[in-house]
């Protein structure tokens, strides 16, 4: 929790190893640095610490010093003695100071964990077969690991409610609880709603909601993250899948210009759900509620699944030589690329535009911020159509000019990426007045008039990058196979451009794009697609610092331009 | 043209008792395997109106009697699959190369005889030649190239590999077959007594003793050029399923497999009918035994029926044998061959050579 | 473990010919040939089943009647052919059985692929899934083969139950110790 990037170093000595450490830093954490396993369930190293779990006991010591002169007490074989602390202490309510010893392995600590692990399963139900967290439910991995592997326990164990609906997403097991409260830390202090809270005593403890309240954050299901046990469940995961079929695939979540880390569990095609992936730059362990939900669109009926001119499903090629008809037909073409694309596509968009050159415009797609993880900015990468020269300047909501240029005859073919011009203000009778070809994934009134849709794919089934608020680079792999049939975008662009212009096509990769794009564009100089981190890569960015972006205040994002009201932002 | 047709009616009843009895030796040699090895063997084949008959209905079927019409009937509606890489028209030639030579051989031997009105007694035979038995081993040799070519035209390495062996094989051991039936001839053919290479001669010269008796080596010889010559195990090297796949066969299927499979019995059963003609006297009762049938019809009837049963226990052995001995490693069969059968045959000839002399 | 070394004796004249061992071999396979088959009559008579036999997976219900199947997809995770798909799904509220709360929604077993190992009957933590008696089967189609939840259950019947968890875990809701 605390900032410990400017504490001073200290040493501390884990199980005989020492390490220097920032000071104040948590033992638990200290401990993992050298691969030392401190088993713990309350303690969270983004919540505060409340000790309550007793399952992190070490044994403590410090180095002795003699109190009247202060020097340091040095044994027989000259090395400074070491003051053991009678009783084991928690590692979790320990920070480090110099001269700090810990014992993680004794016998001491080895029982200690053991009698916690009985007390913990005295009153658990034990339905491992039927609960959702088995697989990565610490409880489990921690009872075969430091628990004896047998009960004692004859008595009939408690009864709690079994199906509590917290709120519209979580369900609450309360037999299951262990009353580690990393749940009402989160709403306390992460989500600034302090909604639950433990009523009755000793082993009748039981987690509900306040009276009259209910966990209706949009970042209540990060407490289903959080939560150790199977005690709080989604209740869209809920009994869906168990997590030891799923596939991990690390992704960024669409849903607004923060870019939230995020991992997609897929099995055999399907995703089950979005969890957040911890990156301490952009969203700690935190994800909101909405951006989990995003994978339902994939299976979403208005999904447009395979090309079609004028209604009529035909197959990909006639589809292409389609649009080469339509492209040669039209003297004035105008495009209408999108924050939604990856910037590999916005580059490869760029290329297509160049082949019948014409207008290119964006759409701002505007929506409430919340302040943390959810910014004012929907699309996840307006900043990469800026870098990649898609747009000169930031996009409006409205394309009036667009409009305009329609009603005057300047405009006979519209190229449109996945973007519903009715609500950029255009008419009905403006649509009708131009051939429009549509790429996109879902089905929209722009999508009805296209003479020509072209299917594209979602994020989750393409790989690619965005560049989020921040201007951090960050990449995402494709978890699950699009739709039968249909190409990745990137491939669909080169498969026009290549047809257009008459050349074979070559299907592109992501590293030959990125090979020209390190090299033609100042931005990602130096850029390596394959070594971009994990955590993304901060690009330099000062050329763009002039655009009055949307964004305002979130979390690890302060604004750098002064924000202009939305009246204006409209004109 | 009384004879021709009596001849004509012959010939059909003894390729009718030839293909019979190879056809029920397939039955014999799956009855007969699975004794030994503690099954029950073919048993489920009934035919529609006699299965229903009490007692002798369930009595066929336990005994697999219509196995080898269901098999037959089998055979003939298989689809007939030609391997796209077989050479056309020796493929297709092949089978009927292999059973033509086998079928042949029966011209001349004699399968018992009748009387006449004074009771004189006549061999019942196609064609009593005086070069018989030099007929039925040049008709037999012909047999090899039956399986020579199916080997060859087949156009893959295992029933190439096979083709290779039985012609090594069948040389080897013709070689052996023809010095051990020599002595014989040579009895036969005493000094002063000029019976030719007649089987009917032979035959009849086994009156007394037969030449099993006589001579014992002769006939262990010729027994085993014979499991040789019919490439029955041990000697089975052109087969040999276990290191071949199906040897010489292996490309062919349907009717085309079952010529080679009729092919190997009636070898067998025209072999016994040597053997037993040359060794085991024929349609003679028992050694110095003259036979207890009457000069009649009867009389006939009863001498086909004795060399027939002569040439099932023969059958017998072969199968018999078959399930009791493994198959020799082919070094070994060259080597048997050349090695020790040759010259154990040439000692035999010299020997009985100048018995025969001594005693004329 | 010492070696013995047999000493090999050479072989006798009569046994160099090789035809004394041809007759002892065909004196043994003649009074084979007079022994009782040991065939059995397939269809007709049926071999009778070893204790442990693994014959066809089935799912059972317990005395009761209640599915015993949670969906918890361990034998689904554990079955080498991959033959196991289960659709887990959740126990209505409402129902006699509310408090197990998860039961497959569809249970798969693609008989086409098992191998009868039994791992699944091994992993199974309620007991629910057991390789039983019967093991001729036959369909006409690969779809028929596929064996769905109602033909598991059918095959499956009904075993006893010795631990009654679920049911003491009813009845302990039924009559909670409160304090």
């Amino acid at each position: 929790m605390s900032d410990l990037k400017n504490a001073p170093l200290v040493t501390i000595t884990i199980d005989g190893q020492e390490l220097q450490v920032p000071a104040g830093m948590n033992v638990i954490a200290a401990a993992a640095l050298i691969g030392k396993e401190i088993p713990h369930y309350c303690y969270h190293p983004r919540l505060s610490i409340v000790g309550n779990c007793r399952m992190c006991m070490v044994e403590l010591g410090m180095v002795m010093k003699d109190r009247a002169t202060g020097q340091v007490i040095l044994d027989e074989a000259g090395k400074p003695k070491i003051g053991w602390a009678p009783k084991p202490a928690i590692g979790c309510g320990t920070q480090a100071v110099n001269g700090l010893h810990v014992k993680t392995d004794t016998q001491l600590v080895k029982d200690c964990q053991k009698g916690v692990m009985e007390f913990l399963l005295v009153n658990h139900p034990l339905d491992c077969p039927i609960c959702d967290q088995a697989g990565e439910c610490t409880l489990q991995e921690f009872a075969t690991d430091y628990g004896q592997g047998y009960s004692r326990f004859v008595e009939e164990k408690n009864v709690k409610p079994k199906r509590t609906q917290l709120g519209p997403r979580v369900m609450l097991d309360d037999e299951r609880c262990i009353l580690c409260a990393r749940c009402i830390r989160f709403c306390k202090e992460i989500a600034g709603e302090d909604v639950l809270g433990f009523v009755d005593r000793g082993s009748y403890s039981t987690l509900t909601c306040y009276p009259g309240k209910a966990l209706t954050n949009n970042y209540s299901l990060n407490t289903v993250d959080i939560c150790p046990v199977g005690a709080l469940t989604s209740t869209d995961f809920r009994f869906k899948m168990r997590v030891w079929f799923l596939k991990k695939t690390d992704s960024i979540c669409t849903e607004s210009s923060v870019g939230v880390n995020t991992t997609v569990w897929s099995r055999e095609g399907q995703i089950y759900r979005i969890t957040p992936r911890e990156n301490g730059e952009v969203n700690d362990s935190w994800m909101a509620d909405s951006g989990r939900a995003l994978y339902e669109k994939v299976e979403a009926p208005e999904r447009l699944k395979c090309p079609k001119i004028n209604g009529n499903t035909v197959p990909l090629p006639e589809a292409i030589d389609r649009a080469c008809e339509l492209f040669d037909a039209a003297q004035k073409v105008a495009y209408v690329a999108s924050g939604h694309m990856s910037v590999e596509e916005q580059f490869l968009f760029k290329e297509l535009t160049h082949v019948q050159p014409g207008d290119i415009y964006g759409v701002m797609h505007v929506q409430e911020a919340d302040g943390f993880l959810i910014s004012a900015d929907s699309t996840p990468n307006m900043r990469g159509g800026l870098a990649v020269g898609l747009w000169e300047d930031l996009p409006q909501k409205q394309l009036s000019a667009l409009g305009d240029k329609i009603d005057n005859g300047a405009v006979t073919l519209l190229v449109v990426y996945n973007e519903d011009l009715f609500e950029t203000g255009l008419t009905e009778a403006q649509l009708r007045k131009v051939e429009i070809i549509y790429l996109g994934t879902h089905r929209n009134r722009t999508s009805e008039y296209a003479d020509l849709v072209l299917p594209t794919l979602m994020a989750f089934e393409k790989s690619g990058s965005f560049i989020n608020q921040q201007w951090r680079l960050q990449t995402f792999a494709q978890a699950v196979p699009g739709p039968t049939g249909l190409l990745p975008d990137i491939c669909l662009m080169e498969h026009l451009r290549s047809h257009l212009v008459g050349e074979a096509y070559v299907a592109p990769t992501l590293t030959g794009i990125w090979g020209r794009l390190s090299h033609e564009n100042a931005l990602f100089k130096g850029v390596l697609f394959n070594k971009i981190p994990k955590t993304g890569q901060l690009l330099e960015a000062e050329a763009f610092a002039h655009h009055a972006f949307l964004e305002g205040k979130g979390l690890h994002y302060e604004p750098k331009v002064t924000i202009i009201p939305e009246a204006v932002q409209a004109s | 043209m009384e004879v021709i047709l009596l001849k004509a009616l012959y010939a059909l009843l003894m390729i009718g008792a030839v293909m019979g009895l190879a056809a029920y030796s397939v039955l014999g040699e799956r009855k007969i395997s699975a004794w030994i090895q503690g099954r029950i063997g073919p048993n489920r084949t009934s035919f529609p109106l006699i299965a229903k008959i009490p007692l002798i209905g369930p009595a066929l079927r336990y005994l697999g009697i219509w196995q080898p019409l269901a098999d037959g009937l089998k055979f003939l509606f298989k689809e007939d699959p030609i391997p796209g890489h077989v050479k056309g028209i020796y493929y297709m030639m092949a089978p009927v190369l292999v059973l033509v030579p086998a079928l042949s051989t029966m011209v001349v031997v004699p399968f018992g005889e009748y009387f006449d009105s004074a009771g004189k007694a006549y061999p019942l035979i196609l064609a009593d030649i005086d070069l018989g038995l030099w007929f039925i081993f040049s008709l037999a040799s012909l047999g090899v190239y039956g399986i020579v070519l199916a080997g060859w035209a087949a156009n893959s390495k295992y029933p190439f590999i096979g083709g290779i062996r039985s012609c090594a094989q069948l040389i080897s051991y013709e070689l052996v077959m023809g010095l051990s039936v020599l002595p014989i001839i040579v009895w036969v053919n005493a000094p002063g007594v000029s019976a030719g290479l007649s089987l009917v001669s032979i035959v009849n010269t086994q009156g007394g003793a037969w030449f099993i008796m006589t001579q014992p080596l002769s006939a262990l010889l010729f027994l085993i050029a014979l499991f040789a010559e019919t490439n029955r195990l041990p000697f089975d090297m052109p087969e040999s399923e276990t290191e071949l796949v199906g040897g010489f066969h292996t490309e062919y299927g349907s009717f085309k497999f079952g010529f080679f499979f009729l092919a190997e019995y009636a070898h067998m059963v025209i072999g016994s009918a040597i053997f037993s003609l040359l060794f085991l006297g024929g349609w003679h009762f028992l050694p110095w035994i003259a036979s207890p049938w009457p000069a009649s019809i009867f009389g006939t009837i009863c001498s086909v029926l004795w060399f027939l049963g002569k040439i099932v226990f023969l059958m017998f052995f072969f199968i018999w044998i078959r399930w009791t001995l493994p198959r020799f490693r082919y070094d070994q069969v060259m080597q048997l061959a050349w090695g020790k059968l040759l010259p154990i045959a040439l000692i035999n000839l010299v020997f009985y050579t100048i018995l025969v002399a001594f005693i004329s | 473990m010492a070696t013995k070394v047999l000493e090999r004796k050479p072989l006798t004249w009569a046994e160099k010919t090789y035809l004394p061992q041809i007759v002892h071999g065909l004196k043994i396979t003649w009074k084979a040939m007079f022994k009782k088959p040991i065939t059995l009559q397939y269809p007709e008579e049926k071999p009778e089943l070893p204790m442990g036999y693994r014959g066809i997976p089935t799912l059972v219900k317990d005395p009761n009647g209640r599915e015993k199947c949670v969906s918890c997809q361990l034998c689904e995770f554990i079955c080498p052919p991959k033959a196991i798909r289960i659709t887990p799904g959740e126990i209505p509220a409402d129902a006699s059985t509310a408090h197990v709360e998860k039961a497959p929604k569809a249970f798969e077993i693609n008989m086409l692929r098992c191998i009868y190992c039994g791992l699944c009957q091994e992993v199974c933590p309620e007991e629910a899934i057991f390789l039983q008696n019967a093991f001729s089967l036959s369909g006409y189609s690969r779809q028929e083969l596929v064996f769905q939840k109602d033909k598991l259950y059918e095959l499956g019947g009904t075993l006893p139950d010795t631990h009654h968890k679920w049911d003491k875990k009813k009845a302990a809701a039924a009559h909670p110790h409160h304090h």
